[in-house]
């Protein structure tokens, strides 16, 4: 099961000629210096070719809507197909972003009511919809952190904290606003380490970020008291949303004392991944932080709504999008939201930790080892195979690609990376009890196969349409384009 | 309960498995005061067939206007079969391709994806894509940062003709690392960079310098002078540009004698619908020896065990989960379903459709503006060779001109006089390949009634 590539199969001077508009192209109109001489060598096929060429290119995908996808900390659940359509009616795609407002009172609608939704769910003052991806949002949030010491003069602040088992994501954005990171550990029952915590912060904490539930599964039970230290040092607290899917209506940020958060509506707010993007990674802000969002920002009168932008905003952080962000993303967050409703919202955290703590606990029983056993799992746990690593060698990967030839997309594995051969699982609400036993199946049956022949599991996948890739020469041996050979 | 597939009998034993009396109990380890109260702004939920209404009236009230405004996002056709494969369960639902074995369709795509933007730029590497065309910029201001060991303080010379919000963008995103744009003027008669502002820039060992081509007025700029001065002040040059334009401009490899180091813009034009400003994607490609100062995700080709041919994701030591603090930047989630649309849209067009889109707009914004500076008081402003946008000065204050074409279903263009308040009363306004001539004349006949 191979496809070969596009450019393979072109041929010089084939075209669809019904996609190409019907003129005669005058070069002339391009000065003679300015002019490209040689055309770019982009595929040269019909339309049938194309499209069946993409089509079968799908086929060698996992995807939610085809399998299992019990990924870690990505929240791979159902992504309903309304939010897409309605997302996608021509008068939405047809909407100019720079358009008047007054022709586009719908779609301002939409965002006004989301903002106030999220505003809700997350119980913080105001939220910005304009971040385009989980780690923008953090950017944004970080960003304002900093601009709310900078506001007050408080300049000494040259640290921002992050649990050791946080996203890589966390300390990225610290760099990115010029803060030096500082680890705090974390205890032996997935808490931070909150004496470590005590001693790490001072007058030059800006302040901490934090995913809670944390990375490792589990809520974070001492936050009042975490929130309480940073604020006693002047620092203030970030929430990491990548997690939300696990509380959401049960616990507010904002009743927790975060001062700013980010949502990845591409996960909690069941946008699709699209094989790497788009997400959206609204902002929420409580009361200090207002004067800072990232714009713009929609509002509403009487009348209308409209753009609020650094007129009304004059300490905004500013733009962080040409427009206002994902916009087509956040029409299917919207509706996903409205479809859920009031009553909708905490059912996501209750049925995302039901399969959870039910997946957790028919795994246990089969003779797995948790990372820690004494813990509920919140929507995602983590599962260890260091004790099997040590008997027969079987590796966190092994297990993974073993996974794919049974129909199941992989775990993440190997974070966070305090675990070791670990393995986090996230089964979403959306998940049925049926394909979690079977997915139970599938774990045992890949241990009774290591045990046996731990060589021939090592050889997985075999039904995939490639074997295990060789990563050191792709990164050796660089082939990151085709060139076609004469 | 929306999506969730539980039975009231699938709840009882799975409870019964856990070993936990309740659902509630399973968040038992939360402090009891932290827990919601319930929520009180979220509307009650609704049915699909509910939501269709709704959103169907919502979209109602956005119409369908006749579109005259460029200004960093373009009408272009777009292929139906485009869309019909990239909504395709097996590429909208799948996550970021790290299991490579379960995900060589999106890698393959990627990689396709990569060799044409390296194509039309000219380039030797591209990235997997960038969240739009600012943060693009500013990306690749960060990378030259990064890459230029000689003139390390930091100053990017930015046109005043680059589009407004992405300077904005670069400012919100690249300060805190120390990065200063200084504006370089234009021509006041061609709208082109000013040669002689630019001098004054001598021997300031500026990082990089910024071309943008065409430029936010549409007007191609003089790409050689300026690349060679770059070069010979010790800048790497960063050129942002529209992708359609690459089928008819050289491309930026060509720019000078040694051609430009990175290449950014917007990738909208090749297959993302307008849709209120995005989802789009931001591309980014480079010379080789740039490549581990790129940010974000690149796909490789490198053989299985078996010695077969795959895709996998690769040089992630430059990334945030590998380098952390050390990364070369924070993004992860990129752009990718715009970017499988964007490769279906160029297989299917083609070099020839790709030259002859860019030809029709060229000819159509033409066509535009013979008929708008035909209207008493109308005038382009700049006689310099551009691509499909142009601007016009209105004798009357544009914002209130756009009000009335606006009551008349027109997006009239973009009010530049905010940005640019030295041209005076002046409209920045594009047509594509799906403008017509009679929706031409109606514009035209339009914006003659609104002035006079």
């Amino acid at each position: 099961m191979s496809e070969p590539l596009i450019f393979e199969i072109s041929v010089s001077g084939r075209s669809a000629h019904a996609q190409a508009p019907d003129v005669k192209v005058n070069r002339d109109a391009i000065p003679a210096s300015l002019r490209r001489k040689a055309a770019p060598k982009l595929p040269e096929v019909s339309e049938l070719q194309a499209v069946r060429h993409y089509t079968r290119l799908s086929k060698l995908n996992f995807s939610i809507d085809t399998h299992f996808y019990p990924l870690g900390s990505c929240t791979m659940k159902y992504n309903p197909r309304a939010c897409n359509s309605l997302a996608m009616l021509p008068e939405f795609l047809g909407r100019h972003p720079l358009a008047p407002v007054s022709h586009g009172q719908g779609f301002l609608a939409c965002m006004y009511e989301l903002q106030e939704i999220l505003k809700d769910v997350t119980g913080m003052a105001g939220v910005s919809l304009t971040p385009m991806a989980g780690a923008q949002g953090e950017f944004a949030g970080v960003a304002m952190i900093r601009a709310y010491h900078q506001a007050r003069n408080d300049l000494g602040r040259t640290e921002i904290l992050v649990p050791d088992a946080a996203h890589g994501t966390n300390p990225a954005t610290a760099t990115m606003l010029g803060y030096k990171t500082r680890e705090i550990p974390t205890n032996a029952e997935g808490d931070v380490d909150v004496e470590a915590l005590k001693a790490a912060v001072g007058p030059q904490t800006a302040g901490i970020m934090l995913t809670n539930p944390s990375t490792l599964g589990v809520f974070e039970r001492r936050i009042k008291e975490i929130a309480g230290i940073v604020h006693q040092a002047g620092g203030l607290l970030y929430y990491d949303g990548a997690n939300l899917n696990a509380i959401l209506g049960k616990v507010r940020p904002g009743d927790m004392g975060f001062d700013v958060i980010h949502m990845n509506l591409h996960k909690t707010f069941s946008t699709p991944h699209g094989g790497g993007g788009p997400g959206a990674g609204a902002v929420g802000v409580s009361q200090r932080l207002l004067p800072f969002m990232p714009i713009p920002v929609v509002g509403k009168t009487a009348e209308a709504y409209h753009w609020l932008t650094e007129k009304e905003l004059p300490q905004t952080i500013g733009r962080l999008s040409t427009f206002m962000g994902n916009a087509g993303v956040l029409m299917r967050a919207y509706i996903y939201a409205r479809m859920l409703g009031r009553e909708g919202m905490h059912r996501v955290g209750e049925f995302a930790a039901l399969n959870a703590n039910y997946l957790q606990a028919r795994l246990r029983e089969k003779g797995f080892d948790l990372a820690f056993p004494t813990r509920r799992a919140s929507h995602e746990f983590i599962i260890t195979l260091k004790r099997q690593k040590a008997e027969i060698e079987l590796t966190a990967t092994d297990v993974a690609k073993r996974l794919l030839d049974y129909g199941y997309h992989a775990p993440t594995v190997y974070f966070p990376l305090l675990v070791p051969e670990c393995l986090l699982i996230e089964p979403t609400e959306t998940e049925d009890q049926a394909t979690l036993d079977l997915f139970v199946e599938a774990m045992v049956k890949i241990w009774d196969e290591a045990k046996a022949d731990i060589k021939q599991l090592k050889g997985a996948p075999y039904t995939m349409p490639v074997r295990r890739l060789d990563d050191v020469r792709a990164a050796r041996q660089l082939d990151v384009r085709f060139v076609a050979t004469a | 309960m929306p999506f969730i597939p539980h039975t009231e009998q699938d709840v009882a034993s799975m409870l019964k498995t856990i070993g936990a009396p309740t659902i509630d109990a399973l968040f038992d380890e939360i402090p009891a005061e932290l827990k919601a109260k319930g929520l009180t702004q979220v509307p009650e939920g609704v049915s699909e067939m509910e939501i269709t209404q709704l959103m169907h009236e919502r979209a109602g009230l956005d119409g369908a206007p006749l579109n005259f405004i460029g200004a960093g996002a373009y009408e272009h056709h777009i292929p139906a079969a485009v869309w019909q494969i990239t909504t395709r369960g097996e590429f909208y639902s799948a996550y970021t391709p790290y299991q490579a074995e379960a995900s060589q369709g999106t890698l393959q795509v990627l990689y396709e994806f990569q060799t044409m933007m390296t194509e039309l730029t000219g380039m030797d590497v591209s990235n997997a894509s960038m969240y739009d065309g600012a943060t693009a910029l500013a990306e690749a201001l960060l990378m030259a940062a990064r890459a230029n060991s000689v003139n390390t303080d930091g100053l990017m010379l930015v046109p005043k003709a680059l589009h407004p919000f992405y300077a904005e963008v670069v400012n919100s995103c690249t300060h805190a690392q120390g990065i200063r744009q200084a504006v370089v003027g234009y021509d006041a008669r061609t709208g082109k960079i000013d040669l002689e502002a630019l001098k004054h820039y001598e021997g300031t060992k500026p990082t990089a310098v910024v071309i943008a081509q065409p430029n936010f007025f549409g007007v191609l700029e003089d790409v050689d002078a300026i690349t060679d001065w770059a070069h010979s002040q010790g800048a790497l040059v960063v050129a942002c540009v529209n992708p359609t334009s690459l089928a008819l401009l050289k491309p930026p490899s060509q720019w000078g004698s040694k051609g430009a180091d990175i290449v950014c813009g917007e990738g909208q034009p090749l297959g993302s619908p307008l849709a209120g400003g995005g989802p789009y994607f931001g591309f980014l490609t480079c010379r080789m020896p740039l490549v581990r100062q790129m940010p974000g995700r690149i796909v490789g080709r490198t053989v299985d065990l078996e010695g077969k041919p795959g895709f996998t994701l690769t040089l992630q030591a430059r990334e945030q989960h590998i380098r952390r603090a050390k990364a070369t930047s924070n993004i992860c989630t990129n752009q990718g379903l715009l970017v499988t649309a964007a490769t279906i849209y160029m297989s299917i067009v083609g070099p020839q459709g790709l030259e002859k889109v860019a030809s029709a707009s060229i000819a159509n914004t033409t066509a535009l503006i013979e008929a708008l500076t035909r209207i008493k008081g109308v005038e382009l402003v700049f006689a310099s060779p551009r691509f499909h946008e142009a601007v016009i000065r209105l004798p009357r204050p544009a914002a209130a001109v756009l009000e009335i074409l606006a009551d008349q279903n027109i997006g009239g263009g973009f009010d530049l006089s905010p940005f640019y308040p030295e041209l005076g009363q002046t409209l920045l306004v594009c047509a594509t390949e799906t403008k017509t001539a009679k929706h031409i004349q109606t514009f035209a006949a339009a914006l003659a009634a609104a002035l006079h």
